[in-house]
């Protein structure tokens, strides 16, 4: 009888905190946050390396965001192209989302800053010179615009059929149906994997440290290597990123429930 | 009735891979006239319909709508939809606007109304299908019978001179169905064309003008309701309607 009087008692306990669904990642990062921050703020070496390498996170947000603008452009139109009846159009599209999709992002990244720079260089005899870092957001965006293309069709073709035949019943062409029904209502689909592919260019925005280009990454390095310590340096680096992409992905949790609720 | 037909379909045929969906249809149908297609599943209804607005392109024949040869892929063919209202058996509204937006966006983009005169028009279709009071709801909250009646609202802000119904009320839970009916029996008493597929014998009986009995992609049986129900003349008519009536 008392057994089990208690029984009801912790049970009842139990179910005012739902231990299951605490957000256990959450709190984790949360505690090693406090201590990382504490333990770097606190420590001379750890401030000097940080103010070092926060320099380059403004050319790493300003990469990011400019290619995953072009990128979202190329996407779209890559989109429109892949479920277009026109055989050239989805030929040509295709082929760029085949050829670039088949390619590491950072040969992509060296082809556009030291093939195709120099070759627009040479081929406008010097009246059009891109700098090394419009080159490289050029690469990054191209590069991405490939992923984003398959992600805009995917979002296209998540659309009932009917849906484009209703506006088109009443007399609106494909553009304007594609305009007023189907991207506003494939766009809802998409942002989750959109927000996810824009933290993935956030990663791979530090691939341009390879043509020298002072961002985040190639930042640390040059600490390291003048310090000939890479702890530090290194530590800080992955940090920056660490919270630039958890600030991305409580965005995309946020974009997903509000989406949830308009349904 | 009006001597010059506002349909004309003359030797339709439509295939899809190796099915046959409609094979060497021809009809007519006149202005303010109610045509009702019955027949089986499969049997070309919904193919013929979307033929008649273009959502199909037929493999052979013509179809003349209020003097445009849709056929013709010179003709534009905007402008024929704009003159003919479709309603889906699944509705097809667009999810992400309300009801008001529905039924005016359309209206603005189509045919270039402003933004006041388009949902002028839009209060007074919703009104005449008998749901004003859901205008700012969205597809979602309203019921299956409400969510046709926007749609019916919807193409009839188009201001169309032709309304074609694709089994309007097949998705339809029953006590949904005669809210519908009653919107189509009053627009047929307005003296609307329509062509409609539907086996609601109800909506036959007191709205329809000629019937129209399709099966294997051809027209079996063209005839009055009357005719039809008292004194069919081929046994493939006779062994449809032994089947859809009690």
């Amino acid at each position: 009888m008392m057994n089990s009087e208690v029984g009801k008692v912790r049970r009842n306990v139990a179910s005012l905190i739902p231990w299951g669904r605490v957000p256990w990642w959450a709190v984790i990062i949360g505690v090693l946050g406090i201590f990382v921050g504490y333990s770097v703020l606190s420590s001379e070496a750890y401030l000097k390396v940080l103010s070092f390498v926060l320099q380059g996170v403004k050319l790493t947000l300003q990469t990011t965001l400019l290619a995953f603008a072009l990128a979202l452009l190329l996407g779209l139109i890559g989109g429109l192209g892949r479920v277009s009846r026109n055989p050239i159009l989805y030929a040509i599209v295709t082929l760029y989302v085949e050829v670039i999709r088949g390619l590491p992002m950072l040969v992509i990244i060296l082809y556009t800053g030291f093939v195709i720079g120099p070759w627009i260089r040479d081929a406008t005899g010097g009246a059009f010179d891109p700098p090394m870092l419009q080159r490289a957001i050029i690469g990054l965006g191209f590069g991405y615009g490939a992923y984003l293309t398959e992600v805009y069709r995917a979002g296209i073709q998540s659309i009932h059929r009917g849906q484009m035949e209703a506006a088109r019943s009443l007399g609106m062409t494909y553009f304007q149906a594609m305009r007023y029904i189907i991207l506003p209502q494939a766009f809802r689909v998409i942002l989750p994997p959109l927000v996810n592919d824009l933290s993935a260019l956030l990663k791979d925005s530090s691939l341009i440290s390879v043509i020298a280009l002072p961002e985040l990454l190639q930042m640390g390095r040059l600490y390291a290597s003048r310090t000939f310590r890479a702890f530090e340096p290194y530590n800080s680096v992955a940090l920056l990123y660490l919270v630039m992409t958890l600030v991305l992905s409580s965005l995309s949790r946020v974009l997903e429930r509000r989406m949830r609720i308009g349904e | 009735m009006a001597s010059e037909p506002i349909i004309q379909i003359r030797e339709l045929h439509k295939r899809f891979g190796h099915v046959d969906a409609v094979r060497g249809v021809s009809l007519e149908v006149y202005p303010a006239e109610v045509v009702v297609i019955i027949g089986p599943s499969g049997s070309g209804k919904s193919t013929l319909l979307r033929c008649i607005n273009g959502l199909e392109t037929p493999d052979s024949g013509t179809v003349i709508v209020d003097g445009f040869l849709v056929t013709d892929p010179r003709t534009d063919i905007n402008k024929v939809r704009a003159e003919v209202g479709m309603v889906f058996q699944l509705f097809n509204l667009f999810p992400h606007l309300t009801a008001l937006g529905n039924v005016t966006l359309a209206q603005r983009v189509v045919r270039k109304r402003s933004k006041e005169e388009a949902e002028a028009v839009a209060m007074e279709q919703l009104t005449k299908v008998g749901i004003p009071e859901k205008a700012h709801a969205y597809p979602g909250q309203l019921s299956g019978g409400q969510q046709q009646r926007v749609a019916i609202a919807r193409a009839l802000a188009m201001e169309p001179k032709i309304m074609m119904f694709d089994e309007p009320t097949s998705a339809l839970d029953p006590e949904m169905i005669k809210e519908v009916l009653d919107v189509m029996l009053d627009l047929a008493k307005e003296g609307m064309t329509m062509v409609v597929v539907s086996h609601e014998m109800g909506f036959v009986k007191a709205a329809a003008d000629r019937m129209v009995f399709i099966d294997e992609g051809r027209i079996v049986e063209e005839t009055t309701p009357e005719q039809l129900f008292t004194n069919p003349q081929h046994e493939r008519t006779k062994l449809f309607l032994s089947k859809i009536l009690y």
